[in-house]
């Protein structure tokens, strides 16, 4: 075995490659006729203790399932709790499932805080957070030109941020609008086919947006913005932010619909009782009653803008322009990380790390304005309880 | 003093009319988007539902087929059949004889109409060295001509004169057919628009949303009858609780990421696969099934429990015999719907691979797939004119998907229901 690996290491490639080879021949993917001796040695080797360790394996499973019969044959008696022993295990294992969310929580937390800080050893933190340049072509030669690799986040923050806040114009005067009339004017009849309706807004799948945007609104913006004399990208911040707007709006409409719904009905006959108009009710008394509830809806709501993705990738660029113009071409987070991890990619190369970074950003951007609206959600709720 | 009254009271109706106009105008502009959306993929998708074919005669010699005794599936695949194609077109046009020229008349003829010589072999191996009939499918070009998308005049026409006078003279005596394009539903991706199918996308969803069915559901539930009935009110309750209510809210691209990085990296599980994919899906769904069978469990009437304990259940017996059958339909919809979401989910499957080119349908979860709204992010990225109506197609198949899993939900909540009460 000495000698094997002697041999191994006269080569060049890492051990982890010679390991893929020999159990890629040994498995019969790729065919032995190019290997070299020591690699033919090796996979017979593999193959006769892989062998071994299923012949062991199967004792030990026979073992294990003899010892367990012998135990459970052993304590067979009348006054044996046989349910409770059993009850006991299903406890625990409805225990263990239910604290399956948070696996899944710190294994989210654990991958990106370890991969965003080998990505920091490469990229100072300050440099990532304030950087105006993004262009993460790093260069794989050490003389090519002009890919030396700049990691300033700054235009994706800016882009992101220019996206949603367009999709929040478009999204919280109609959402808003609509749950006000749905809750107040509507009759029972217009809720219950209209409310459905808003309600497919927020099913269709996000990749059909995208392709919405791209395939029509973009288009339209283009020609729109040309014949008023301004040049728009074909690729623009206003068409993806548009198409989100749209999928956002059904997320405001029925959270404010709730908000509004909660409002006391003493406020409201409060109010009508003295005269006033029922809009005069809605802005004077209602909307400032349900003021921090609605918050709530258009934070998370702009949460649910910043982390989405499909839309930003098929229709909002990937040039990171630092634009506040909506008819330019802007990139987001969202379409960064995922621009950076499709397809092949060498894991540990900054570039890859990046998408990391990018990740772990987003996550805490979005935590934070979660817990933020929820916490406003909470509050308010308490107060007309 | 009255008028000045009567004005303010107009005033004060012409804001009531503005404002529930707003309200009007909001409600109809959001159904107004979601109307040009859908027509804007059916007026552009049902096309695709639909291919141009030709009618061809020809000759199946097996010697210019290159093809040899005994007539086995594998001999056939083995066959050059492009020659044979190409011959039964020049027939149609005696007097073109030029190479450059028969070369021009060649394009007509899609990839796929050797396979479809093929494929008729295959299937009927005694008619070799006859003259059959055969209608082989058109290149993509011709075929969006005949749907009328590509136009035959202008500055960006993709026909020469010669070309258009041969498709106008084969329309004219009947050959080209415009038939159902069941190779679009079946078969798999294909660089030529005019052969793909969403075949191996349908199967590759289909796998991945039974794994994430297979995980979330039965932890799902078994997570939402430990916090609904034995939790008590501890500290590791309500941390569990949050994670809940955060996992909800986390954008899908970081479960993209932490699939990556752990399912990939760490577990070294098979890249593309629907298997990681379904696994990375079922962590986003089990929160909206936690939720959904909580409030479910919680609807149950306390009489069933009661009447349980006094027969003398245990705790145990009662959540399992009694309360989770009660609460089983109103989980089934909230798994229905949570299954739907993932069903739409596109961005994690970018992130652990989904996204290679494969030809072939997956026989298992294990084989490197797409799935459904990848394939049309796919199609959707690609430049070529034929993908348009493919990618409109697929979103109108996936969104047919959708409708019916939301349907099979109403019709669970709705029957439920009526033999509740």
């Amino acid at each position: 075995m000495q000698g094997l690996a002697g041999s191994l290491d006269s080569t060049t490639a890492s051990p982890a490659f010679h390991y893929l080879e020999i159990r890629n021949i040994a498995d019969g993917v790729l065919p032995d006729s190019h290997a070299s001796v020591a690699v033919k040695e090796a996979v017979s080797r593999y193959t006769s203790l892989t062998h071994t360790t299923s012949i062991v394996l199967s004792i030990m499973f026979l073992l294990a399932g003899l010892l367990g019969f012998y135990r459970g044959y052993k304590s067979l008696s009348v006054d044996f709790p046989a349910r409770e022993q059993v009850e006991k295990i299903v406890r625990f294992f409805l225990l263990a499932s239910s604290t399956i969310a948070i696996l899944v929580t710190l294994s989210i937390v654990l991958t990106l805080v370890i991969e965003a800080l080998q990505f920091f050893k490469h990229v100072p933190l300050l440099d990532f957070l304030f950087g105006l340049k993004w262009s993460p072509q790093t260069a794989i030669r050490a003389d090519q030109v002009g890919s030396s690799g700049a990691f300033g986040a700054i235009p994706l923050f800016a882009g992101t941020l220019l996206i949603a806040c367009i999709a929040m114009l478009v999204a919280v005067p109609v959402g808003l609008f609509s749950a006000i009339y749905l809750s107040e004017y509507a009759s029972p009849l217009v809720r219950a086919y209209v409310k459905p309706m808003l309600e497919i807004l927020a099913g269709i799948p996000t990749v059909v947006y995208g392709f919405f945007a791209a395939l029509t609104v973009a288009p339209f913006i283009v020609k729109a913005s040309a014949s008023i004399g301004l040049s728009a990208s074909s690729e623009s911040a206003l068409a993806a932010g548009l198409v989100m707007g749209v999928m956002v709006i059904p997320f405001i409409s029925s959270l404010s619909d709730d908000v509004i719904n909660a409002v006391p009905a003493s406020l409201r006959f409060g109010s009508l009782a003295m005269g006033a108009t029922r809009s005069e009710t809605i802005r004077k008394v209602i909307l400032p009653a349900a003021l921090p509830g609605i918050m709530g809806a258009i934070l998370l709501a702009v949460s649910r803008a910043i982390g989405e993705t499909m839309i930003v990738v098929m229709a909002a660029g990937l040039a990171a322009n630092l634009t506040a113009n909506p008819l330019e071409s802007v990139t987001t987070v969202t379409a960064q990380i995922v621009t950076i991890l499709v397809g092949d990619q060498a894991f540990d190369s900054p570039k890859t790390l990046s998408a990391f970074a990018l990740g772990l950003t987003l996550f805490c951007v979005t935590l934070t304005l979660n817990f933020i609206a929820l916490k406003i959600v909470r509050h308010y709720e308490e107060r007309y309880d | 003093m009255i008028a000045s009254n009567k004005k303010q009271v107009n005033k004060r109706k012409r804001a009531e009319l503005r404002f529930r106009f707003y309200g009007v105008a909001s409600l109809l502009a959001a159904i107004s988007v979601l109307a040009v959306l859908l027509y804007t993929i059916v007026s552009s998708g049902y096309s695709a539902f639909f291919r141009t074919t030709l009618e061809l005669h020809v000759q199946l010699d097996p010697e210019k087929m290159s093809i040899s005794p005994p007539y086995t599936e594998d001999a056939l695949r083995q066959g050059r059949y492009t020659s044979q194609v190409k011959q039964a077109l020049y027939a149609l046009f005696p007097d073109v004889t030029d190479r450059k020229q028969r070369r021009a008349l060649g394009k007509l003829l899609s990839p796929g109409a050797e396979l479809a010589v093929r494929d008729y072999l295959i299937k009927h191996p005694d008619s070799i060295g006859e003259t059959v009939t055969l209608e082989v499918p058109v290149s993509s070009d011709y075929d969006q001509l005949y749907k009328e998308y590509l136009p035959r005049s202008g500055a960006n026409i993709r026909f020469s004169e010669d070309q258009l006078q041969w498709y106008d003279h084969l329309l004219a005596v009947g050959l080209i057919h415009y038939r159902f394009n069941l190779q679009f539903l079946t078969g798999g991706d294909s660089r030529y628009p005019e052969l793909a199918g969403i075949g191996g996308a349908v199967v590759g969803s289909f796998y991945a949303l039974l794994v994430c069915f297979l995980l979330s559901f039965p932890l799902g539930i078994a997570a939402a009858t430990y916090l609904e009935e034995f939790a008590g009110d501890t500290r590791l309750t309500r941390i569990i609780e949050a994670n809940i209510n955060n996992l909800a809210a986390i954008p899908s691209v970081i479960f993209g990421l932490m699939g990556l990085a752990i399912f990939l990296n760490i577990f070294g599980l098979p890249r593309s696969t629907p298997l990681v994919g379904g696994i990375v899906l079922s962590l986003m769904t089990l929160p909206t099934i936690i939720i959904a069978t909580r409030a479910s469990i919680r609807a149950v009437s306390p009489g069933i429990r009661q009447a349980a304990l006094g027969m003398g259940a245990s705790p145990v017996q009662v959540v399992f015999h009694h309360v989770l059958p009660v609460a089983l339909p109103g989980t089934l919809t909230g798994t229905i719907i949570g299954l739907a979401q993932a069903l739409g989910e596109t961005a994690p499957l970018l992130m652990i691979g989904m996204v290679a080119f494969i030809v072939n349908i997956p026989a298992t979860p294990m084989d490197a797939s797409t799935a459904l709204p990848v394939q049309i992010y796919l199609w959707a990225e690609s430049a070529e004119r034929g993908f348009v109506e493919k990618t409109s197609a697929a979103i109108m198949v996936i969104m047919a998907f959708l409708i019916l899993m939301n349907l099979l939900a109403v019709v669970i909540r709705s029957r439920t229901q009526t033999k509740v009460e």
